[in-house]
């Protein structure tokens, strides 16, 4: 009898070792399942970082008109020419109808010497890219670039081209993608920002005070509270189309500045600077107004109390003590509200994007485009050149980001230490 | 002092000091204008965002409104074949044009007209229909098709083309789905997997450097997802499945792109539900003898289902609402499909598609984007409210 038990036990504890093996057999599988899965997100980041830098830069085979050496006068190049001489190769080599023109735009005189070599560049240079190579190629492949240029297009020059340079950040659009630049897209962006900041951090502000220190548990402030939650999951689209049917359309007379007699005689309708950013304003309004509450809910009781205690009224207590505190949490939550806004396409599309200008915006009521605009079109089109812009495009887009949110940790960093 | 008698016949007040009527303190609650006026604005603010939603739904439901009820007349390129007068219940028509079903009406000059049957080259029609007067109208009079929508059209057709006619919502919502399902296809195993890592294996090392990648991954525009998905997955796809299997526009690097896009907010949503499940009860379960991953599976899981299960909802309802990846690189035109490689426009890409255009007010694109925009906005709201009921549900609380 006894022996039976021992006889049992063993064959349960062998059982059991076995089944202690699969099952850390299984714990370890699964564990690497666990981690593999992390590590293709961390790829996912990197490839498509790598991916547009790969395209960014690179080498390009370029084909003159006229090659700038034949240009040279008495063997001096034409970078180091003086402005008589370059008008005279202008007027050398362009149409008299076309010269007429230029000159009555901005008469010669009026020119710097820079952008009468720009004009020679490209209208007698004129320079096309024939055909581009990523920056791996160009890289591990050269054999491979070179082979290709020399057969495809023997008469054209290689050169490594980074398609984001300082010319890129300072110049307006233009059709042709060697000379195309973000300028406009920068500055629409820069413009839309600041409206939506105008109009979305105080009202978001104070929509969350008054949540978090006035409202009482009513059903109306609840409905608030559940709708504010709400519309922070509302796509993006749906505020383009609000922003198409409010702000373009039924405040056309506001947007588009004719009450104040600010009409920008390029537009004649509201699709302009100030609707682009009251929309985005919306957008991101839920996002202010949640974080904001975070903030102020962490804010302790006690200063409260004391304020109280001191005989302060609420909106003292309120703009003396909690505010003050909650201060860095907002900003924070203000920032990547801002940043989210920065890179938002769609509600802009709708809303009425420009598709093509070259100058500046002026004013809130100016015709505008955005960055993410800008990326946008140019990826949509075929043509490669196109795509490299658009990747030089994204790198800025992203610097800009990066600082926006080095700032918003930076200023979290900074007032945590406090407390 | 006749108004405060409580205060002179409290016997311990009668030594002392402040007793005297003279200086009293008025201790009563005074108005404060200017506090009530910063409470009003305060509130104000507070009621904008539910002026934000009154604003979609009346706007939204406006357009849909004249979109389902206006009569559009448009061209059918059909022609009278022959003279006819105000009394011919047979009309001879043009061979060109689109087809003219039975019970459509159509429009001829001034006057309305349904068809009651329809052959070849005449149709049999009632004359004079929606109060209009029959007229004699001469060979060669143009014939008018009216595109009025009605809802069953809307959901049960499967071709979406308004300027002729077409208005099925199939097309765009079969394709949002795919990308919605294949990106859900992606995001919640990689999601799901990366929140179990992050809360129950990641040392805090590790987890002090996933996250912020994570959220730098959730900070990056749609738009330069859009162009992944353009210049890296499709050519990936090809390059996998073949040059002649996958189109430059397909549905399925859309999708996948999607998913990749929503991992963080997966992995971040479900991390904070793993991470609310107690201490205790992963000791209870390692004291029984579990292995990591049984605890992990057979206790932290379940006890945080509610959030992993809200998480998934707000994925699905992102997926459907995004439109930059779809815009870019899911094709233009509506495709009713089921091949994930062939291109086909979702609801949101149609929106962009048209709204980028020319689109001048009150025409016939101008209101079928505000119907569509209407349902895509039902659905997110539909599924955001169940994410949030089912938080609030089936939550396990623990003290």
């Amino acid at each position: 009898m006894n022996k039976d038990i021992i006889q049992d036990n063993t064959h349960e504890i062998k059982d059991y070792q076995a089944k202690l093996e699969s099952r850390h057999r299984r714990g370890k599988a699964w564990q690497i399942v666990f981690r593999a899965s992390t590590f293709t997100g961390i790829i996912a980041l990197v490839i498509l970082l790598l991916n547009i830098i790969n395209s960014a830069f690179g080498y390009v085979a370029i084909q003159d008109a006229i090659p700038p050496e034949d240009l040279a006068v008495n063997g001096i190049p034409i970078e180091s020419l003086h402005e008589i001489d370059l008008v005279g190769i202008l007027e050398e080599h362009l149409s008299a109808g076309l010269i007429r023109r230029l000159e009555s735009e901005t008469p010669w005189e009026e020119r710097s010497r820079d952008e009468i070599l720009t004009l020679v560049i490209t209208r007698v240079v004129e320079p096309t890219v024939e055909d581009t190579w990523s920056l791996f190629d160009s890289i591990f492949n050269k054999d491979k670039v070179l082979r290709e240029q020399q057969e495809k297009f023997p008469e054209s020059r290689l050169e490594f081209k980074s398609w984001l340079s300082a010319d890129f950040l300072v110049t307006p659009q233009s059709p042709e993608p060697e000379f195309a630049g973000v300028r406009t897209a920068i500055l629409g962006s820069l413009w839309t920002i600041a409206i939506t900041l105008l109009f979305s951090f105080p009202l978001g502000v104070g929509a969350a005070i008054y949540l978090e220190e006035y409202a009482t548990d009513t059903p109306l402030n609840r409905l608030i509270q559940t709708n504010i939650n709400n519309l922070a999951g509302v796509p993006s689209i749906i505020y383009g189309m609000l922003g198409l049917a409010v702000f373009v359309r039924i405040l056309e007379p506001l947007t588009s500045g004719a009450i104040f007699g600010a009409v920008d005689p390029t537009t004649a309708n509201g699709r302009t600077v100030i609707s682009a950013g009251l929309t985005l304003g919306l957008l991101v309004l839920p996002m202010i107004i949640i974080n904001a509450q975070e903030a102020i809910k962490a804010v302790p009781n006690s200063l409260r109390q004391a304020s109280y205690g001191m005989g302060a009224t609420r909106w003292q207590t309120v703009w003396h003590h909690v505010l003050p505190n909650a201060l860095p949490g907002i900003l924070t939550g203000a920032i990547l509200a801002l940043s989210r806004a920065i890179g938002e396409t769609a509600p802009l599309v709708v809303v009425g994007a420009s598709t093509y200008i070259t100058f500046d915006p002026s004013s809130p009521f100016s015709k505008f485009t955005t960055l993410p605009i800008q990326i946008w079109q140019w990826t949509a089109r075929p043509q490669d050149e196109f795509r490299n812009i658009a990747a030089a495009a994204i790198i800025v887009l992203l610097v800009l980001l990066l600082t926006l949110n080095a700032t918003a940790i930076l200023l979290r960093n900074r007032y945590s230490t406090r407390d | 002092m006749a108004e405060n008698p409580n205060i002179t016949t409290m016997p311990a007040a009668e030594g002392l000091q402040a007793g005297s009527p003279a200086e009293q303190i008025d201790l009563t609650r005074k108005p404060r204008l200017g506090e009530t006026i910063i409470q009003a604005l305060l509130f104000i603010s507070g009621a904008i965002s539910i002026l934000t939603t009154v604003f979609i739904v009346y706007e939204l439901g406006k357009e849909s409104l004249t979109f389902f009820t206006e009569q559009n007349w448009e061209q059918t390129n059909r022609a009278l074949g022959n003279d006819i007068d105000d009394l011919d219940s047979e009309i001879p028509i043009g061979e060109t044009g689109f087809t003219l079903r039975e019970g459509d009406w159509i429009r001829i000059e001034e006057e309305v007209i349904q068809i009651t049957s329809m052959s070849e080259t005449f149709m049999v029609v009632e004359r004079g229909a929606q109060d209009t007067i029959p007229e004699n109208h001469p060979r060669g009079a143009e014939i008018f098709r009216s595109s009025n929508v009605t809802i069953r059209e809307f959901f049960t057709g499967t071709k979406w083309n308004p300027q002729i006619g077409q208005f099925g919502i199939w097309p765009l919502l079969n394709a949002t789905l795919m990308v919605a399902f294949l990106a859900m296809l992606v995001s919640l195993p990689l999601g799901l997997s990366i929140a179990i890592y992050l809360s129950e294996y990641a040392s805090t090392r590790a987890r002090n450097i996933i996250k912020p990648i994570l959220e730098v991954l959730s900070g990056i525009p749609t738009v330069v997802y859009g162009y992944f998905a353009l210049t890296f997955m499709t050519p990936l796809l090809k390059l996998i499945f073949g040059n002649s299997v996958v189109e430059i526009y397909n549905v399925a690097s859309a999708g996948i792109v999607v998913g990749i896009l929503i991992i963080p907010l997966v992995s971040s949503m479900s991390e904070d539900a793993l991470s609310a499940v107690p201490r205790s009860l992963r000791e209870a379960a390692y004291g029984l003898g579990s292995t990591k991953l049984e605890t992990a599976i057979k206790v932290v899981v379940p006890a945080a289902t509610s959030g992993i299960v809200a998480a998934f909802i707000v994925a699905i309802s992102r997926a459907i609402g995004e439109t930059m990846v779809v815009a870019l690189a899911a094709g233009a035109g509506p495709n009713f499909t089921f091949n994930p490689f062939r291109p086909a426009e979702t609801m949101t890409g149609h929106i962009v598609r048209i709204s980028g255009g020319d689109l001048s007010y009150d025409s016939i694109d101008y209101n079928s984007i505000f119907a569509i925009g209407l349902f895509l906005f039902f659905i997110t709201l539909t599924l955001n409210v169940i994410s949030q009921r089912v938080v609030r549900r089936f939550r396990e609380v623990y003290e």
